[in-house]
């Protein structure tokens, strides 16, 4: 018996290792050892034609100095935290609004859903084409929605009311509303069917009862539905952060980090660096301290949602 | 009467919120049947005054659309294949198997996750650049263009992922272990057991994985971007861009382009749109 038992303990992890050899093989090949050599690279000069030369902290001092003065990766940094601050608030709480209406026992749930996942499963790059189009200063459909409203105002007031066509993606002011915008249209359905989830793995009872106490809906949202969403919105703000630090293709697409750098983001600038002007060193540096904004925000993430998490039976 | 009215309501602005979200795409669809004197109207026209199908051949003719058609789809297909099978087998090993250090092996897998591609994207570039006997290099890995430009370069770095193999695990793990137990009396090995028990019985998830794999890749971006800078070795997406800087102004084409590259994935999305929702249901709650 006994020996029966070791050899299938020895045939179990004979199999175990035959099982895992291709993917870790893949894993060591373009994970591990990528990233080892990513941080060597980071304290390299390295223009991918030449030998890596070692240059100590360099390119580490050299972004420390462009934050500094305000230079372009200090301008990259300012603008992803734009963008999400731009998008992750109002997309999230928009998918929450979406998925409460939805969640009321209304009829005809599938075909909303669909409308809203919609923009979720097509590309950035052909969404991105799209609202250039829209946003086109002179023949674009939100110009035109403009001029609509700004002619049903004077309608109604009776007065004057002019709105001039905006440039959008050509004015340093408007290109990063606009690129917010679009993506908070696109991201919007991802958000809303994972709260529907949380929302329906919430008890009827505990609505039920609420309600037989003479609780408010507003009460009941505050002391049942926010509460018990908890772990679902931790997940939607984890992986919104995360997306938003590495936000690209609709920078490239729309704008390519113009007009005057007012759109350019971190991943923008260590693509062009590292593939444009070759400069491959300073690039990985750059993706370090991607690496490292991307690990604190997760940790301060889980922190700020785990304290308090509740269950009610 | 009350709750009638309130329904009304409800759906007034749900129904509002779901035409802004497909206004984009009707946009998208009439510019693309415009012919080229209708684009340029203000106000703009919803309805052209003759379908001009004629601009997606000229699209077509444009841009190699029907070779970037055919790469995308050898990607995001042997991407799908590759997942399915290494994240399977290695979830199989991490959920069903007993073996010295699964755990501390499998924090680690799950702990690749947290690192973001564009950290490692440069060293893999260079890697595949200077890949030994590919592409004209000599065993050094120098003299050719290495595995750049070619569907092993790109699939290869990108056919396992954590994710799935995540993903796979928690599914693996929910099966009961009865069916195991019983073959294995039966003297089934363990490659029988996961050929034969676990993957019939893990359809629901395999095809989530699928679905999300194939989505993914047939919309990628900056890697492809990266690895096929030759114009017969682009995907749809890279195809779609270079077009868009060289007909700035040609929406019609643009937009023609644009439909071509989006509607096998939206066709994907309504057939499979179940798969969708449960598997965002299951990896978001789990998370």
């Amino acid at each position: 018996m006994r020996t029966a038992a070791t050899g299938m303990a020895r045939r179990q992890s004979r199999t175990a290792w035959v099982f895992l050899t291709p993917g870790l093989t893949l894993f060591f090949l373009f994970v591990l050892i990528p990233v080892v050599a990513a941080f060597y690279l980071s304290f390299c000069r390295y223009d991918i034609i030449h030998s890596p030369v070692w240059v100590g902290n360099q390119n580490y001092a050299r972004i420390a100095e462009d934050l500094g003065h305000r230079g372009v990766f200090y301008l990259s940094l300012r603008n992803t935290a734009q963008y999400a601050l731009g998008t992750i608030p109002i997309g999230m709480a928009l998918a929450l609004l979406l998925a409460l209406l939805l969640n009321t026992g209304i009829r005809g749930i599938a075909i909303y859903r669909t409308a809203y996942y919609l923009p979720v499963v097509t590309s950035l790059v052909a969404v991105s084409l799209v609202w250039m189009w829209i946003y086109d200063p002179s023949y674009g459909l939100l110009n035109y929605l403009l001029q609509l409203l700004s002619r049903g105002i004077s309608t109604i007031t009776g007065r004057e009311f002019p709105i001039s066509p905006q440039t959008w993606l050509g004015d340093p002011g408007q290109a990063m509303p606009a690129i917010i915008a679009m993506s908070i249209w696109r991201g919007l359905g991802y958000n809303m069917v994972i709260y529907l989830a949380g929302l329906q793995g919430i008890p009827d009872h505990l609505h039920e009862a609420a309600i037989i106490d003479g609780a408010t809906p507003w009460q009941r949202f505050w002391a049942i539905t926010w509460p018990l969403l908890k772990p679902t919105t931790a997940f939607i703000l984890v992986v919104s952060v995360i997306g938003a630090s590495q936000v690209f293709a609709q920078v490239y697409v729309m704008t390519n980090g113009g007009p005057n750098n007012a759109t350019t983001v971190i991943v923008h600038q260590i693509f062009r660096n590292a593939f444009s002007f070759m400069k491959m060193g300073y690039a990985s540096a750059m993706a370090f301290v991607l690496f490292g904004i991307i690990f604190v925000m997760s940790l301060i993430n889980l922190r700020l949602l785990r304290g308090g998490e509740v269950e009610y039976v | 009467m009350k709750r009638h009215l309130r329904f009304s309501l409800l759906h007034l602005v749900l129904a509002a919120g779901a035409v802004s979200m497909i206004l984009p795409f009707l946009w998208m669809l009439s510019t693309s049947l415009k012919p080229e004197s209708q684009i340029f109207r203000f106000p703009p026209v919803w309805l052209p005054d003759r379908w001009q199908w004629s601009n997606y051949v000229e699209a077509m003719q444009a841009a190699a659309f029907a070779r970037y058609f055919i790469n995308t789809l050898i990607y995001a297909g042997a991407v799908t294949i590759t997942n399915l099978l290494f994240c399977s087998m290695a979830a199989y090993a991490f959920a069903r198997l007993r073996f010295r250090g699964r755990n501390l092996l499998f924090i680690l897998v799950l702990g690749t996750m947290m690192i973001p591609g564009q950290v490692t994207m440069v060293p893999v570039f260079i890697m595949l650049k200077h890949w030994p006997f590919a592409g004209g290099n000599d065993a050094l890995g120098l003299g050719g263009h290495g595995l750049l430009n070619s569907y092993t370069g790109l699939v290869l770095p990108v056919a396992v992922s954590a994710f799935g193999i995540f993903l796979l695990r928690q599914f693996f793990m929910t099966l009961p272990s009865e069916l195991e137990d019983a073959a294995r009396i039966d003297g089934c090995s363990e490659a029988g057991i996961y050929w034969r028990i676990i993957l019939p019985l893990s359809k629901p998830a395999l095809a989530t994985l699928s679905i999300f794999t194939f989505t993914a890749a047939w919309n990628e971006f900056l890697w492809p971007l990266l690895i096929m800078s030759k114009d017969s070795m682009k995907t749809l997406q890279v195809g779609l861009q270079v077009f868009q800087t060289q007909y700035t102004t040609r929406w019609d084409l643009l937009m023609a382009g644009t439909v071509l590259v989006t509607l096998p994935v939206l066709i994907v999305f309504l057939v499979g749109q179940r798969y969708f929702t449960r598997g965002i249901a299951l990896t978001g709650m789990k998370g």
